[in-house]
């Protein structure tokens, strides 16, 4: 188990105040002026060296990210954009970051908005989040009283840090589609490349980075990469929150060491599995978008990003939703599909489209309505929406239902021959009437 | 994708934004780049549906779009895109209940029939104009599943009991305490945290150090070599001698190993 000692988001729970003194007190805001003196490249490959790897989702390495953007600033400022759209079903970490812990967060604006020479930071954090809203703007106007960001301020670097707000649209979570979102219009990706690091927020040059990622980098910097390297294994480092729901016995935030194994995570901080380890039937270990791993295969696995990988599914926001034997699985899922289908930006026809049509499909096969060969038919169809579209929605639609099917084809097959059996004699026509 | 109409009924002829809220359109329009204020958008649109009782109507829209010189078709591409803007008139205590999986896991669906019995199906307002509810994808507070959105607080870890009780006390106008409903503080596990609990995190003393590791010194480059990464540890003009000493070590191959059991001090020697 992780030590307190070397835990970055020491208020998680909100059991201290949030504000500018008490954050000071459990050590934000310190050594921030040396940091920023020492400029770009240092900061950049402090970070690269820590081994960073984003905690958005699709994991790639921070400190590289951040070298992408111009070295020298011409006629277009650069941007920060911090993405605090958090949607993806099971995961609730960066609330607790932005009502808790909103210091850490406004520190790591500044200090990844000096790497990337950018004096603007716009925050966009999702609509339905309004409380935590009204406590980052707090923090905000704190800092700014302080004259820790803002012009001429005591940390050396002309900063600038505005709060804005979504309206409920999973898509903006998407960084080309939050840009879209922040510029006033429709949450609908762009086409890459242009990238945003060339040309982005108002066709500047931006990055746009998940709140976690931000908000850690003061913490590696003032503790030293290798501190943060030195937890999980190699390529996977550092330490990570964890939103663990479902099917457990106290299901909880907790930041962790990465490579934890799934068992540890769960009996150390969740009191183990509803109806103990023998219940347990499979877990979605990274947010809805990643497929499920059944119980025997995660059960010892560690929770990082190459073992996840190696089981065919993935660390994603480390929102780990467990189910356990009573779960109708393919009820879950087409939930899941339901949730892709009502998020579906509407613009490239094989996600919009697509997601209905899967959707439809298991809620039938959910009942039993359905042809054996429809699960083929189903996998198929997954196969043609994922990599066909503009952003990786259509993936992220795709990727449970293969999951499902990989894993549980057999829960699909019972269910159908299930609901046939008492009807032989008629079911062609019941197919047909069931559409 | 979900199909979303305006009510132009309902939504009447005018609308004005409240004389307090003024302030907070300064605020918002504020933010963004005097040629660029097409970005306040939805902040305003949202203070246009707090002000018109908690719904968007067709007139609020336009209101919204003259004020930040947008075409109107842009505003309302806008409001029936986002679902959190809501296209027909709503309860005094709108309730958004999140179905997605994992609220689901937890017992979501039961929560669906308590509604159901106390209010009537979805976006249906009561006679009093009080409560009306409708399902939500995921609002972010999985590990308080299963939860709904009353207004702008949300009320977490509840039961169809906890959820019932909830509903009769906005009936009758008495307030409920958001958050977990049950014995726990956030998103802390159930009974108390065992973790953040050492009393050094919150006295100080994490602003102990007073200079930041891994600052480019002479010095910090001396030890790293001395930890056994040369490679690492010598960036400059070293560099230049590098095929010299690749050349011996090709040519001598018996003394490779040797190298390597003293490389400690060895290549750091050859390079001075």
């Amino acid at each position: 188990m992780l030590q307190d000692k070397d835990r970055i988001f020491t208020n998680l729970y909100g059991l201290h105040s949030p504000g500018l003194e008490a954050a000071k007190q459990r050590g934000a805001w310190h050594l921030t002026r040396e940091m920023l003196a020492m400029g770009p490249d240092w900061i950049c490959d402090q970070i690269k060296a820590s081994g960073l790897r984003g905690r958005g989702g699709a994991g790639f390495p921070t400190g590289l990210k951040w070298t992408f953007m111009p070295k020298e600033v011409r006629d277009r400022p650069h941007y920060l954009v911090v993405n605090a759209d958090e949607s993806e079903p099971g995961t609730c970490k960066d609330r607790e970051i932005l009502r808790h812990d909103p210091h850490l967060l406004i520190e790591g604006c500044m200090v990844a908005s000096r790497a990337m020479r950018a004096h603007k930071c716009y925050v966009y954090i999702r609509g339905e989040y309004i409380n935590e809203r009204h406590a980052l703007e707090k923090a905000v106007k704190e800092a700014y009283e302080a004259k820790l960001i803002g012009k001429d301020n005591v940390n050396g670097w002309d900063f600038d840090l505005y709060v804005h707000h979504g309206a409920g649209a999973y898509i903006c979570g998407e960084e080309t589609a939050l840009l879209e979102s922040l510029e006033g219009k429709k949450g609908q990706p762009r086409l890459k490349p242009p990238f945003p690091a060339n040309a982005g927020l108002y066709g500047c040059p931006t990055t746009v980075n998940n709140v976690e990622s931000i908000a850690v980098a003061p913490t590696i910097l003032r503790r030293g990469a290798q501190w943060f390297a030195g937890f999980g294994r190699p390529n996977n480092s550092g330490t990570k929150l964890f939103c663990i729901s479902g099917h457990v016995n106290k299901p909880c935030n907790v930041e962790e060491e990465m490579s934890i194994t799934f068992r540890d995570l769960i009996e150390t901080h969740c009191g183990g599995i509803r109806g103990g380890w023998d219940n347990l039937k499979a877990v979605i270990p990274g947010g809805s978008s990643v497929p499920m791993v059944p119980a025997e295969q995660i059960m010892d696995a560690y929770m990082d990003f190459d073992t996840l990988r190696d089981l065919k599914s993935g660390l994603g926001t480390a929102a780990v939703i467990v189910m356990d034997k009573q779960t109708d699985l393919i009820r879950a899922i087409a939930r899941l599909a339901y949730f892709y289908k009502h998020e579906s930006c509407g613009q490239c026809t094989p996600c919009r489209e697509g997601t209905g049509w899967m959707w439809r499909v298991l809620e039938r096969m959910a009942r039993g309505e359905a042809e054996h060969d429809e699960i083929d038919t189903l996998l198929d169809v997954t196969k043609q929406v994922e990599g066909h579209t503009i952003c990786a929605l259509g993936d992220a639609a795709a990727w449970p239902i293969q999951g499902l099917i990989r894993h549980f084809r057999h829960e699909i097959e019972d269910r159908i021959t299930q609901y046939r059996l008492p009807r032989a004699m008629v079911q062609g026509a019941v197919v047909t009437a069931a559409e | 994708m979900a199909l979303r109409r305006f009510d132009l009924e309902a939504g009447g002829e005018s609308f004005a934004f409240k004389p307090e809220t003024e302030d907070k359109i300064a605020f918002w329009r504020g933010k963004y780049p005097a040629d660029k204020q097409r970005s306040a958008v939805i902040p305003l649109l949202w203070l246009a549906q707090k002000d018109n009782n908690g719904w968007l109507s067709e007139p609020a829209m336009r209101e919204v779009a003259d004020r930040l010189e947008m075409p109107y078709i842009r505003v309302y591409e806008v409001a029936t895109f986002y679902t959190m803007f809501r296209l027909q008139p709503v309860g005094k205590f709108h309730i958004q209940l999140c179905g997605t999986t994992p609220c689901q896991l937890r017992g979501a669906e039961d929560l669906k029939e308590v509604c159901k019995r106390e209010i009537g199906k979805q976006m249906y307002v009561t006679d009093d104009k009080r409560l009306s509810w409708e399902e939500v994808e995921c609002l972010g507070a999985c590990v308080n599943a299963p939860m709904v959105q009353i207004n702008d607080d949300y009320y977490e870890d509840l039961t169809p009991d906890s959820f019932a009780q909830i509903i009769g006390r906005l009936k009758n106008g008495v307030e409920v305490a958001p958050g977990p409903q049950i014995d726990r503080v956030n998103s802390a596990p159930e009974g108390g945290a065992k973790t953040l609990t050492d009393a050094a995190l919150f006295d100080g003393s994490r602003n102990a150090i007073s200079k930041l590791p891994n600052l480019p010194e002479p010095a910090a480059e001396a030890s790293a070599e001395a930890t056994g990464k040369p490679d690492a540890g010598a960036p400059t003009n070293v560099k230049r001698e590098e095929p010299t000493a690749g050349k011996a070590t090709l040519i001598d191959t018996t003394s490779k190993p040797e190298a390597t059991k003293d490389g400690m001090s060895a290549p750091k020697d050859k390079k001075d």
